[in-house]
């Protein structure tokens, strides 16, 4: 393996990379559920039905990447996992709740007797509003480092409130790709609402990061990143400029353009999050860690590597299946 | 009560609620495998309707144990980070390729194995299904991995206090894995196997007398009677195993303080982990000598021997390791008497699920979930066994446990256990529910033949 160079340098940068990766795929893919899942209140009992169909198949999939990106974090740099964990002890466990929830309420609220439906339509609610909360939160806090003061509490607050406006966005961008009819027209209406708080949060975590940090701040604006990197800020700017024209003209009457305001909405989350993976690397605790003083040995990661490349592919392959199997507008989930 | 106590009945609470959904979707996707092969087989559509009752309680509890085990993956950071400071470069791997190799099969099969039957052709359906049941028992089997290695570790060297691996091979094939593995897969079967016949006497009992559950009954019965003399004799392989490796678990498993020969097999006794003796003690003399060695005048280990010259017990509380071991064994023996004369029962006269008496229905109601009480009392007899070590001889659970405040663990601890009481309330209500409606109609409706409107109309109200 001394081909590649030095071990204890490239397998670190590799397993920060596949961990940033399914942390992005898990993002946009439970954002797009949780969103969904979040919206549920503001619609009848026939359409919340509509709305848990069209996530039903891909939920318990999309979760499975967060398992894996804690699971990277955990099997790669075990010393930043315990400090990630414990300085977010609480808000972990408010998210754990969440997920609970509203895992255990997609089987409940169909199986229940009808007149507990309502109950467990609560619960699905709840626990997604917690999720995206707690995650928001986690987010913000991150950002500011992982301490607790008064400033840092309330930015970990907004941030908890924009990101879960965020991921009701992409679930009203993946509603608008996945239903027809008023469904879909209330959809439409949904992510031009959610598209001021998607800008909003993304200018508040971009202005805040390099403020908290002169590291990161000279990272973005010394001459010649600051031009290099030019691209990703105009991009974004450039999607949420076509998002907000586009949502204006949809749904289109042959629903043709159904799938951009998701595929945008996925690319805009892509590109923030390239952000704030260059303004962070190499630290995975920021300011405190390095991912290479926090890798697991070079011959364990070696071996996690090895299954890695073989099996990443299947999964990425097989998810696509699952994805062109349940492909088209949501029908009603049925078992026969 | 401090940080280490709470986190420890925290994790215990979690991993307990978690284990009892993979124990039922373990075997239950090999169950629904054999229905949907029969029917493939047979075109006989009483299989098709096992599967559409069974796949609601699979899809049910498959929830039920992906949310609870996204907990435990988290309470790694956030109660233990010592586990993972220190044996994380062995724990790790095996972690991972339990996700990669498992957990993304199931979950992603399982999409369409629920709801892609009407979508995609009936083989792949049917491939859906197989990968899925093999998905969770690839699972069961890193899981098991890792456990088993951390009772009996092998394979690793230690530097500077953190495990380094040195033997892959000797890591996942460490002494006491094969038996842990079959042990939980028997364990699983059996579980499903009464959890489908306590469900289906349930049907019976309400006059729900239809094909279907006369099948599932009948797989679940003969199933149970297979399974359980095996799941005795692997036991005890895995016993000897622990006695080899272990050798204090075992004498905390028989009550037994003082090393020796002719030792008895303890029926009942109130051990006092204080005094070190054994109250009111019923037993039958030379019992344990016979078992453990086969042999009258075998030695068994004491658990004097685990006390160090300064005092320091490096064996576990006696009291929870005896009782919870008895209560396996207890439930394993009233599963052999209840599945035999069940067997026997159907068998004589060729009545088959006709043949069984109310009684016997009303019974194994009652064992509807006594493999769940069987794998927990296993499961806590093998972990409590273990301490105070969490890796053996390698890392005691007080090293690896974290800094929060006790306060915190427990305000964490009360919401868990409310919140899994309330949930483990709703899926047996839910199961019970579901076998009423079933039994008010349902599986009539779906045995005609599929395409038919009405019949449409109806499943969609039922899914």
């Amino acid at each position: 393996m001394e081909l590649f160079g030095n071990p204890a340098e490239w397998l670190p940068i590799t397993f920060a990379a596949l961990m940033g990766l399914s942390i992005l795929i898990y993002v946009v893919l439970d954002g797009f559920d949780l969103g969904v899942g979040v919206l549920t209140p503001l619609v009848g009992d026939k359409e919340k039905d509509r709305m848990v169909a069209s996530i039903g198949p891909f939920w318990d999939a999309n979760e499975t990447w967060l398992v894996m990106a804690i699971g990277i974090l955990l099997v790669a740099f075990p010393t930043a996992h315990g400090y990630i964990l414990q300085a977010l002890y609480l808000p972990v466990a408010v998210m754990l709740i969440g997920l609970i929830l509203r895992g255990v309420a997609f089987e409940f609220r169909a199986k229940a007797p009808a007149h507990l439906k309502p109950a467990w339509n609560k619960a699905f609610f709840a626990g997604s509003l917690m999720t995206s909360l707690s995650q928001g939160f986690m987010l913000g806090l991150y950002v500011m480092g992982l301490e607790y003061t008064l400033f840092t509490t309330l930015f970990a607050c907004i941030t908890a409130v924009f990101l879960t406006v965020g991921y009701s966005f992409i679930g009203a961008t993946w509603l608008i790709l996945k239903t027809e009819g008023e469904l879909q027209r209330k959809s439409v209406e949904w992510a031009k609402g959610g598209i001021w708080g998607l800008m909003l949060g993304m200018a508040a975590i971009s202005l805040a990061t390099p403020f908290v940090s002169p590291r990161i701040f000279d990272k973005w604006f010394s001459f010649p990143e600051a031009v290099l990197l030019m691209p990703l800020p105009l991009m974004s700017a450039g999607l949420v400029l076509l998002l907000w024209i586009g949502l204006r003209r949809l749904p289109t009457a042959d629903d043709s353009f159904a799938w951009f305001p998701f595929a945008a909405g996925t690319s805009v989350f892509s590109l923030a999050f390239c952000g704030l993976a260059y303004s962070f690397y190499p630290y995975v605790v920021p300011e405190k860690l390095t991912i290479y003083e926090s890798a697991a040995a070079p011959e364990s990661l070696i071996i996690i590597l090895a299954g890695t490349a073989i099996v990443l592919p299947t999964i990425i392959g097989y998810s696509i299946l699952a994805y062109t199997v349940f492909r088209g507008k949501a029908r009603e989930l049925r078992y026969d | 009560m401090d940080t280490l106590l709470l986190s420890r009945i925290q994790f215990g609470a979690n991993i307990s609620f978690h284990i009892l959904f993979p124990t039922i979707t373990i075997a239950l996707g090999w169950v629904l495998l054999f229905f949907k092969l029969r029917f493939s087989r047979t075109g006989d559509t009483k299989w098709m309707d096992a599967y559409r009752f069974w796949v609601k309680i699979f899809a049910l509890s498959f929830a039920m144990g992906v949310v609870s085990g996204i907990t435990m993956s988290f309470q790694f950071g956030t109660n233990w980070p010592g586990f993972m400071e220190r044996v994380g470069n062995i724990a790790g791997p095996l972690l991972a390729y339990e996700i990669m190799t498992a957990f993304f099969l199931e979950a992603v099969f399982l999409g369409i194995m629920l709801f892609g039957a009407s979508r995609v052709p009936s083989w792949v359906h049917t491939g859906a299904t197989f990968l899925v049941a093999f998905g969770t028992t690839v699972s069961t089997f890193w899981i098991i991995v890792l456990n088993s290695w951390m009772h009996t570790p092998a394979g690793f060297e230690l530097r500077d206090g953190v495990a380094h691996a040195t033997d892959w091979m000797a890591i996942i094939f460490n002494p006491s894995m094969p038996y842990r593995f079959f042990h939980m897969l028997l364990a699983s079967g059996l579980t499903v196997a009464f959890v489908i016949a306590g469900i289906s006497a349930f049907r019976l009992l309400l006059a729900d007398r239809t094909d279907g559950v006369r099948a599932a009954m009948k797989t679940a019965l003969v199933l149970a009677a297979t399974l359980i003399p095996v799941q005795i004799f692997v036991g005890d392989l895995h016993g000897l195993n622990t006695l080899e490796h272990q050798p204090q678990k075992v004498a905390a498993m028989e009550g037994n303080w003082e090393t020796g020969p002719n030792v008895p097999l303890i029926l009942f006794a109130i051990p006092d982990d204080e005094t070190r003796t054994n109250h009111f003690e019923i037993s039958i003399p030379g019992g344990a000598s016979l078992i453990l060695t086969h042999s009258f005048d075998g030695v068994v280990p004491g658990l004097n021997d685990f006390v160090d010259e300064d005092g320091t017990i490096n064996h576990p509380r006696v009291a929870p390791v005896f009782w919870s071991f008895r209560v396996m064994v207890g439930t394993g023996l009233a599963m052999l008497a209840i599945s035999w004369l069940a067997v026997f029962l159907m068998a004589r006269k060729r009545r088959g699920v006709d043949g069984l008496p109310k009684v016997m229905l009303i019974g194994l109601v009652g064992m509807t979930f006594s493999g769940w009480l069987a794998t927990l009392a296993g499961w806590y007899t093998t972990e409590i066994g273990r301490q105070p070590w969490l890796v053996q001889d390698v890392l005691t659970t007080a090293e690896a446990v974290a800094t929060v405040p006790a306060g915190m663990v427990l305000s964490t601890l009360l919401v868990y256990l409310a919140i899994y009481g309330l949930l483990l309330f709703a899926y047996i209500s839910v199961i019970f529910y579901l076998a009423r409606k079933a039994a008010h109609g349902e599986a009539v409706s779906a045995a005609e033949p599929r395409g038919h409107a009405a019949t449409l109309g109806k499943l969609a109200e039922q899914a």
